[in-house]
């Protein structure tokens, strides 16, 4: 089936959850409401004519200051058998940062969720274990976000200072003196600046 | 006395026998194939959960592909599968030629088809070599790694390195083939079903392998949809899924090749799989050499660092060269708004990359979809139920890169 008559069939039947229908390199995308985002994904794979049962790519995007509503989470959706593809993009409001989990239509959603939470912090309710994935469980902030600096802000990772101190501890086992203090300049380089 | 000796017995089987307890795989374990963690919570020697704990290399790809320009993110995908990473640089190429709308010539078509099966090669015997040795055939390490030299090999011939390669860019390749190279490669080719046959006397009827793989770990057809698995792995349980011939990219259209399923979807069948599908890349390179067509290997309009033919003349009259480049990377007509998704198939499984753009020279938002990240978040699944030995077969079987996964 061509995707501009999915996004017609959905919009038939979901009138007023889908909001616009984008296309893009004969790549078709649907903007939907999150609201009952499982009942329309639940659809598309279970509709005979549909049977989008490969879920392809589930991932976050940030539209800070670009749109009014600033996340989107992106489900990328395959039909194995009917050989279509479309893509279905549900707003998330700041304010409300949450969606349905789609987990109970393809069990692969679960990582990717994680994924997306652990990035961009969009919880997904019913989540059967809604923890950060890829990242530390201690990890601030949400680094995939648009106002999360590149450099990570300048701070040392966390026990970056008891790593310190423990190497300067365990320097009394320094049997044979090859120790070198990292904090310290090295022989070569305080020869280097006397000659310059 | 002996009384009460007996009765402690007794006592400490009792408490061993009621009590589940867990341990952990990893994350130095040396079948786990990278850092991968696996917390096992164990019922005697059957798994009755498990857990597995990833990240421990994740460099944050995605965020600085935002910060980069598409020529620039190019060498970041070689450290994605960094076993077969000209297969990344041609799924990466792809995307963006997509997004960008630029048609690649001819022969870079047939180039990239055959570096990727040439990947597809080295994933594979890199696959098989580690796979076996984890299950106990030790000398099928040593073979798999004889062939996958000779492939290394050549592939610094045409790129001048041999796993980080960063060979294709976008709107082509970097540097075209030489007439060496595809003469040792035909010489490969030829000898190389032969090898497969070696290895599979080693194995392929080998009482212990066959009692180690055969009804261990499977999956059915519907839940390996489910769980999102693809590649081999998917085609193990009978699901007819490629993307070289569902959504064909550079070369495939043009060539003859089948796609090996199996039936049951345990270990057994994910190894004959790709052991079939190392006949069938063999056959695919073979097709390419024969059929490799004339002409440029670069697209004309392609915004690269590497220069393209049509506005050479444009930059040098550019009080900088530095510059000149940036503006062309910069203020290209083709950026535009919108998001695509395509991807590739990649000796894991299916290799996807969503961009979404804003007219500018960087992607405003890049997100990879990796085949091992899906897989392992499937090994739960797989492991439930099986014994401690079972999950070296299955973590074997469904060939996880650690890079890949943490991106």
């Amino acid at each position: 089936m061509e995707p501009l008559e999915i996004a017609r069939k959905l919009q038939e039947r979901f009138p007023d959850q889908v909001i616009e229908v984008t296309e893009c390199r004969d790549q078709v995308g649907i903007v939907v409401r999150k609201d009952r985002i499982v009942e329309m994904l639940r659809w598309l794979h279970d509709d005979p004519s549909m049977q989008f049962n490969h879920l392809a790519d589930l991932c976050g995007v940030d539209y800070l200051g670009k749109k009014d509503v600033r996340f989107e989470v992106v489900y990328n959706l395959y039909s194995i058998s009917r050989r279509h593809r479309i893509r279905i993009r549900a707003q998330v409001p700041e304010d409300d940062c949450q969606i349905d989990s789609v987990t109970s239509i393809w069990m692969g959603a679960d990582w990717h969720e994680r994924e997306c939470f652990d990035l961009f912090g969009i919880t997904f309710n019913n989540h059967p274990d809604m923890r950060r994935i890829l990242l530390p469980e201690d990890w601030e902030g949400y680094p995939l976000r648009k106002d999360y600096p590149l450099d990570g802000g300048g701070k040392n990772w966390k026990g970056y200072d008891e790593v310190l101190e423990k190497s300067k501890r365990l320097r009394k086992y320094d049997f044979y003196g090859q120790y070198q203090d990292p904090t310290k300049k090295t022989g070569l380089e305080e020869d280097a600046r006397e000659q310059s | 006395m002996q009384e009460n000796k007996a009765e402690s017995k007794e006592i400490v089987r009792e408490e061993m026998a009621y009590e589940p307890y867990t341990i952990a795989m990893g994350p130095q374990h040396p079948a786990t194939h990278g850092v991968l963690k696996l917390d096992l919570e164990l019922d005697g020697e059957t798994i009755l959960n498990c857990t597995p704990t990833v990240g421990f290399l994740h460099r944050g790809v995605e965020k600085l592909a935002e910060n980069l320009s598409y020529a620039q993110t190019l060498p970041l995908t070689d450290r994605l599968d960094y076993i077969a990473s000209m297969a990344n640089n041609v799924a990466y190429s792809i995307a963006v030629e997509k997004l960008l709308g630029i048609e690649v010539p001819m022969r870079a078509k047939y180039i990239r088809t055959i570096v990727m099966e040439m990947a597809r090669l080295t994933g594979h015997l890199l696959w098989l070599a580690t796979h076996a040795l984890d299950i106990g055939a030790m000398t099928v390490f040593l073979y798999c790694f004889r062939e996958r030299e000779n492939l290394l090999d050549m592939f610094e011939e045409i790129c001048g390195a041999r796993l980080t390669t960063s060979y294709t860019c976008v709107g082509g390749v970097r540097q075209d083939v030489t007439g060496h190279f595809l003469e040792s490669l035909h010489a490969f080719t030829e000898d190389f079903p032969s090898k497969i046959a070696e290895y599979e006397t080693l194995i392929d009827k080998n009482r212990i392998w066959l009692k180690r793989t055969q009804g261990v770990g499977v999956v059915s057809a519907e839940d390996a949809v489910s769980l999102g698995l693809t590649g081999p792995t998917l085609r193990g349980s009978g699901v007819d899924y490629d993307v070289r011939k569902h959504m064909p990219y550079d070369a495939y259209p043009y060539v003859d090749f089948e796609v090996p399923i199996g039936s049951k979807g345990d270990v057994y069948d994910r190894y004959r799989c790709r052991m079939e599908e190392m006949h069938q890349s063999n056959s695919i390179i073979r097709q390419c050499i024969e059929a490799l067509p004339k002409g440029p290997i670069c697209a004309p309009d392609a915004p690269d660092l590497v220069m393209p033919y049509g506005v050479q003349k444009k930059v040098a009259a550019d009080a900088t060269f530095a510059s000149g480049v940036i503006k062309l990377m910069r203020d290209n007509e083709h950026y535009i708004d919108g998001d695509v998704y395509v991807s590739a198939e990649v000796p894991k499984g299916e290799l996807g990359f969503y961009f979404v753009s804003d007219g500018r020279g960087v992607p405003y938002r890049m997100h990879i979809r990796s085949p091992s990240y899906i897989h392992i978040g499937a090994l739960p699944f797989m492991c439930k139920g099986q014994m401690v030995a079972d999950v070296i077969a299955i973590i074997g079987s469904v060939d996880v890169v650690l890079g890949e996964c943490d991106r």
